[in-house]
């Protein structure tokens, strides 16, 4: 059966068709990280995908990993393009390297999970946190649920991880 | 028929300047064109074909590439009364000009057909905006999309961004080392008269500019624009009887692209983009190197994709583009000019073949500034860049075009003057 959902004013839909994403989100809607695990190559992968982009084979399962790593890049979004994102610009959207299986399978790969800066409570983080985060800073995954059946990945701050003395933010400020 | 000793017929460059570009036609470049796209790109093939000094029934062949924003080939051939052998509307924005380039060679190289004509005809401001606003930005978020629009993800700049901060970060690129782009474009644009921003600015009004998304301000993207732009392929012996010299086609990379294609930034580094992987195909095919280039075409839709791909295409070292871009290489009257038009940033926005237009007319020695006409018709550069006045390279012999998708997609071409 298809999801549906409204986030931020934004309808969000998942066909029934898409068995994978529909797997990726439910395990999300019980805020637990779920990734397909290669059978053949055991490696991870993201996004969900029908086949194992770093061997091909079809079989895999899936498997929690966990929700923490650190922002290999970033966006601050202060003209907004969707009209669910007006009312809250500045947001960040950041690409976050897991600490699971990072430099794997090659030194440059990891697996990186886009997400918003959001508040412990999963709402989209005011301007002060936004102004604290860059390139290395620590952050963990919380869920914003959206409707049964669909939750999306975000990012928090880490407050319990050691934070670099100053990450890297874009220089004219 | 023999073959030069040194070809190696397992590889494309057999095909080294046996195919060349020889009509070039557009609209006026407006925010408002007031017709339809089927309207422009009747306009636009009709004004390549008269270029090219050919006929209607001399063309037996059409491309084109849109995302659901324009008209089919067969509309336009049959409003200009042009029978086809071959078409294809292909699905794509940046990038594509090159990529087709290189199948109008392969269907004529298979006997398919003769010539070809390419275009792309867009209202990309009046209709559907390229920058992802209007109606397409309001659309219910579904299936794949819910890992990038669902974050606020989606315009091409916000979906850039994350290289284009990490090519700062990795190599201390600077916002004014990348602002001279822009500053350079416009001072192109200012000597030509069909651009739609003509006003020359500086690194300084770049950078006081509004943020749109980091690192971008306005001034670093491009604009939006509703035109229509056309190009005629043909073999170099069907061309060499012209009105004009043959822009000879050297070498073609076509949509070449970074591992993990879907989601290009599981696959490190990501501030290295698909040229990296693209110079591979083009270099050796097209029997050059990048020190042997007078003008570039390094797509424009940002200030850093121009200076993303001339860096990956080797241009210069690694990490050393946003010195490249700002040490005046890529001015007029300097080493290299760049986007000689002003571009996407500046002449307007055709998903990349406003670019291949502006090198075909700088290989022909003709480019339309507003330098005077002389009795004969041609027309007498001065090569004075100053402000109005002109923009054609002095002895430009060898250009290269670098269109650009997206990080982890792009495509190039190599073309030389007869």
């Amino acid at each position: 059966m298809s999801i549906m959902g409204d986030y931020l004013g934004m309808g969000l839909r998942l066909d029934e068709l898409d068995g994978e994403n529909i797997a990726y989100f439910k395990h999300c809607a019980e805020h637990s990280f779920h990734l397909q695990r290669c059978d053949a190559c055991k490696l991870l992968r993201y996004p969900p995908t029908t086949a194992c982009p770093w061997c091909m084979s079809p079989d895999s399962k899936w498997v929690p990993v966990e929700g923490k790593g650190a922002v290999h890049s970033y966006t601050e979004v202060h003209h907004a393009i969707q009209p669910a994102f007006k009312a809250h610009t500045p947001y960040l959207i950041l690409l976050v390297d897991l600490d699971t299986q990072k430099g794997k399978p090659g030194a440059d790969e990891a697996l990186r999970v886009v997400g918003n800066l959001v508040t412990p409570e999963g709402k989209l983080a005011p301007p002060e946190l936004v102004k604290q985060v860059g390139i290395g800073t620590r952050v963990r995954m919380v869920f914003a649920d959206v409707s049964a059946g669909l939750s999306l990945p975000q990012w928090a701050i880490d407050e319990s991880a050691t934070q670099p003395d100053r990450p890297w933010r874009y220089p004219q400020e | 028929m023999p073959l030069p000793a040194d070809t190696d017929v397992s590889s494309p460059k057999y095909l080294r300047d046996k195919y060349a570009i020889i009509g070039v036609g557009e609209t006026t470049y407006t925010r408002g064109s007031g017709m339809t796209t089927r309207a422009l790109g009747t306009w636009a093939v009709r004004n390549a074909i008269l270029d090219a000094g050919l006929k209607a029934s001399d063309v037996d062949g059409m491309l084109s590439y849109q995302s659901g924003d324009s008209t089919f080939g067969p509309f336009i051939a049959g409003d200009l009364g042009i029978r086809l052998d071959f078409y294809m509307d292909v699905f794509g924005g940046g990038s594509s000009t090159e990529a087709l380039i290189g199948i109008a060679m392969g269907v004529i190289e298979a006997g398919m057909c003769k010539t070809v004509v390419i275009f792309r005809a867009m209202n990309g401001f009046s209709q559907v905006r390229i920058g992802g606003t209007g109606a397409r930005s309001a659309v219910p978020v579904a299936g794949d999309m819910l890992h990038s629009r669902a974050y606020g993800w989606q315009s091409a700049g916000q979906m850039f961004s994350f290289t284009f901060m990490r090519h700062m970060h990795d190599y201390g690129t600077t916002p004014a080392q990348v602002a001279a782009v822009r500053a350079t474009h416009s001072a192109h644009a200012s000597n030509n008269p069909k651009a739609y921003y003509k006003k020359r600015v500086t690194v300084e009004d770049v950078l006081a500019s509004r943020i749109i998304c980091k690192p971008l301000h306005l001034l670093d993207c491009c604009v939006e624009t509703d035109n229509a732009t056309a190009i005629v392929v043909t073999s170099a012996d069907r061309a060499k009887d012209g009105r004009h010299p043959r822009a000879l086609i050297r070498a073609v990379a076509g949509r070449v692209c970074k591992p993990r294609a879907d989601m290009h930034y599981q696959a490190g580094p990501i501030s290295t983009v698909a040229g990296r992987y693209a110079r591979e195909v083009l270099w050796p095919n097209a029997g050059v190197g990048p020190q042997d280039v007078d003008v570039t075409g390094s797509y424009d839709a940002f200030t850093f994709t121009t200076m993303l791909q001339l860096e990956d295409y080797g241009f210069c070292k690694k990490g050393e583009g946003g010195q490249y871009v700002s040490d005046g290489t890529i001015r007029l009257g300097g080493k290299r000019p760049n986007n000689t038009s002003g571009g996407h940033l500046c002449e307007g926005y055709t998903h990349g073949m406003n670019m291949v237009i502006e090198n075909v007319r700088q290989l022909r020695h003709d480019i339309d500034d507003s330098c005077p006409v002389g009795p004969d018709g041609k027309r007498k550069h001065t090569y004075d860049y100053s402000e109005g006045g002109c923009r054609q390279v002095k002895n430009c012999e060898l250009t290269a075009n670098l269109g650009w998708a997206m990080p982890g997609t792009g495509s190039a071409m190599v073309m030389r003057r007869d």
